[in-house]
């Protein structure tokens, strides 16, 4: 058998798919963040809380109220979807005439909150969440025991990240919702109401975070500090991929994951900082990110 | 004034002087409040503190004793900072719980130099009481050897003999990694290799399918909190205890059994210091904690900042003041006894030893309601749970 720089080709697939899995979720947090910045130009920082909030959800859906897993999938990005709304509306509206700085200072600020509560209210060890059962065991690929919950993570995660980069890329309402990024006034002129369709786009941010909290749920234990560990890290992925760039949060997300997974190999002690090596690299030489546009 | 009335005045006075000892003392509790290890220390460290002083009656004894408490984060920079404060502007006498090893080192180097007392129940680090002991140092409840000593010994013992170790990349899970191998080696088993996993850790499929590729009989998980809940969750996902493979979590406290749930965590070999379900007393007290706690039970680490500060608190009360030197010198020097822990003994290096426990986790048929989480496999008495006196390098003992 050969060997590729001292690991043994299996063990080299499975961390390549396992970076692939965690790279899912990556993908599609940073994809959140990269709609509601090149968007609406806000820098949301609670977006780690709301992932959390979608694992709470989708947990007291399923203990207080019976819903199963595949209700939660729909439901609960609804229900957090709505509370960012209603966030949009009562607060961060006030704040589009201001620096960015405003917006990411309310929305740090609404995370520690968020936390705060649920530390309170839940403690911070954690909830279990079952796999559902249809998903629960693993299938055998020779190199390595793939558990099937973690190959629809990776399924789930493509379908929604393409289907958004549609959405906003390919279709009308993603070009009006452009359109209105550019030039707010004149695209208001041809009837089109920009201030629900912003608030809109805000909550489908919120909602895509909240999607990833309830893929998370059965694999990560669900407790309040769950996002706050994450978005960091989410946060070098999307300076990485550009700020702004949906295509690029996606790809970057998938890619950075791989990386990840293959320093856990080569030198598991640097796996925590290796993203942040890669985003320092790369700010050095191309400040907009690898997918951005200068301005 | 004759001489009858002049003696009546002298003894009241000094009755009024040996009932109104009137020292003030101010312990902080140092812990998480708000990461990782917050449910097994954090508030519930600071009712226990509290519930030791009523049960004390401190206050009728002429001691007020105040406590306050802070969020050290898990960060050494972190604990220093607060410790310093405490010590030089806000008048603190003790620094009580403190986990996370290499915080509680921090905190150990600042207590000596300020000359105080220092009674740590939540790290593990056995330097504690070993190279970096420091005179005004109690390490109560457990370490890393006790913890080897106890699982470790167990597992061998059961046929598993080829470790891998994960371990958190910090003076703790090197600690316990490091007694761990030696107990195991001393056992006849071998340790065929480790990963350090960053403190702390999310995703561990990595590292556990390293584990697996290396054959080993049972992966050691030298880690703590939410990295072992995750640990052991992502081990059962991935199938590998399934395929064989045995898992041995040589820090696991019952918040942690209680967030994996017994499905998942059935069949577990721990080490503890306590377990609520112990006897009448530790019911009794468990309970209390519990209405004051929202309904969960105390760790390890909460019934020894009980047994702690309640022995500290006899020191005082025993020397009438609260100087380190006297304090200390009549905490090492008198049994410690009380509702959670029993007998136990404080010895000249600091380390505080008492029975220690090796328990199964139950399944789910066998539980008979929540929180019920363990059978008791054996007891280790206090003589042979801890590393002997000789054997630390203290430069305390003689």
């Amino acid at each position: 058998m050969f060997e590729l720089l001292g690991i043994p080709p299996q063990a080299l697939f499975g961390q390549l798919l396992l970076g692939l899995i965690n790279g899912s979720f990556y993908a599609l947090l940073s994809l959140g963040l990269a709609v509601i910045f090149g968007l609406l130009n806000i820098i949301n920082f609670s977006h780690g809380a709301q992932y959390m909030m979608g694992a709470f959800v989708a947990w007291m859906g399923l203990t207080w109220l019976g819903i199963p897993y595949w209700g939660a999938l729909v439901i609960v990005p609804l229900v957090v979807g709505t509370t960012g709304v209603v966030i949009e509306r009562l607060m961060i509206s006030k704040l589009y005439h201001l620096d960015h700085l405003y917006g990411l200072l309310l929305t740090f600020g609404l995370a520690l909150i968020i936390q705060g509560l649920f530390r309170n209210g839940f403690g911070v060890s954690g909830l279990p969440y079952s796999i559902p059962s249809q998903l629960s065991g693993g299938t055998n690929l020779g190199f390595m025991f793939l558990p099937n919950y973690r190959a629809w993570v990776v399924v789930a995660s493509l379908i929604v990240c393409f289907g958004t980069w549609f959405a906003i890329e390919r279709t009308r309402l993603g070009a009006y919702l452009r359109a209105a990024t550019e030039n707010p006034t004149l695209v208001g002129a041809f009837g089109i109401n920009v201030p629900r369709m912003i608030t809109l786009t805000y909550g489908f941010g919120v909602a895509l975070a909240a999607f990833a909290g309830v893929l998370a749920a059965p694999i990560y234990s669900v407790n309040p500090n769950m996002g706050a560990d994450l978005i960091i890290v989410v946060f070098a992925v999307v300076v990485i991929g550009g700020m702004g760039s949906i295509l690029g949060a996606i790809l970057t997300g998938f890619g950075l994951g791989i990386v990840e997974g293959l320093t856990k190999v080569f030198y598991p002690e640097a796996s925590s900082v290796a993203i942040f090596v890669i985003m320092a690299i790369v700010l050095l030489f191309k400040p907009a990110g690898l997918f951005g546009r200068t301005a | 004034m004759n001489f009858k009335t002049a003696t009546l005045a002298g003894l009241a006075a000094m009755l009024m002087a040996g009932s109104a000892m009137a020292v003030d003392v101010k312990l902080g509790v140092l812990n998480d409040r708000s990461g990782i290890y917050a449910d097994l220390s954090g508030e519930g460290s600071v009712v226990a503190a509290r519930m030791a002083i009523e049960d004390f009656d401190a206050a009728a004894k002429g001691i007020n004793v105040e406590v306050i408490s802070a969020d050290h984060q898990n960060k050494p920079d972190v604990a220093s900072t607060i410790a310093r404060q405490w010590y030089d502007e806000e008048g603190v006498d003790v620094i009580v719980d403190v986990p996370t090893s290499s915080a509680a080192l921090a905190v150990n180097e600042i207590t000596r130099e300020k000359g105080k007392i220092f009674l740590n129940s939540g790290a593990a680090s056995t330097d504690l009481t070993g190279a970096q002991c420091a005179p005004g140092t109690a390490h109560w409840t457990y370490d890393t050897y006790a913890l080897a000593n106890g699982t470790g010994k167990a597992m061998v013992d059961n046929g598993y003999q080829n470790w891998y170790f994960l371990t958190a990349d910090y003076a703790f899970g090197h600690s316990l990694e490091e007694n761990t191998t030696a107990v195991v080696q001393a056992s006849g088993g071998t340790v065929v290799g480790s990963v350090r996993h960053p403190f702390p850790g999310t995703d561990f499929s990595s590292f556990l399918l390293q584990a697996q590729a290396s054959g080993a009989d049972v992966i050691g998980l030298a880690n703590a909190g939410g990295d072992t809940v995750n640990s052991i969750k992502q081990a059962a996902e991935f199938g590998i205890t399934q395929a064989g493979q045995a898992l041995a979590g040589l820090l696991i406290f019952i918040t942690d059994v209680h967030a994996l749930g017994l499905e998942t965590a059935q069949g577990l070999v721990l080490t503890e210091a306590f377990y609520w379900d112990l006897n009448d007393e530790t019911r009794a007290w468990s309970e209390r904690f519990s209405e004051e706690m929202g309904g969960s039970k105390p760790t390890m680490v909460h019934a020894g900042v009980y047994s702690a500060v309640t022995h500290y608190l006899k020191g005082v009360e025993a020397s009438g003041d609260k100087a380190t030197d006297g304090v200390m010198d009549w905490m090492k020097s008198n049994p410690s006894s009380d509702q959670v822990f029993g007998e136990g003994e404080l010895r000249a290096d600091g380390r505080h030893i008492h029975d220690m426990y090796l328990f199964q986790v139950k399944s789910p048929a066998e539980s008979t309601g929540e929180w019920d989480y363990y059978k008791l496999l054996a007891t280790i008495p206090a003589e042979i749970a801890f590393r002997p006196l000789e054997d630390g390098g203290c430069a305390l003992v003689e």
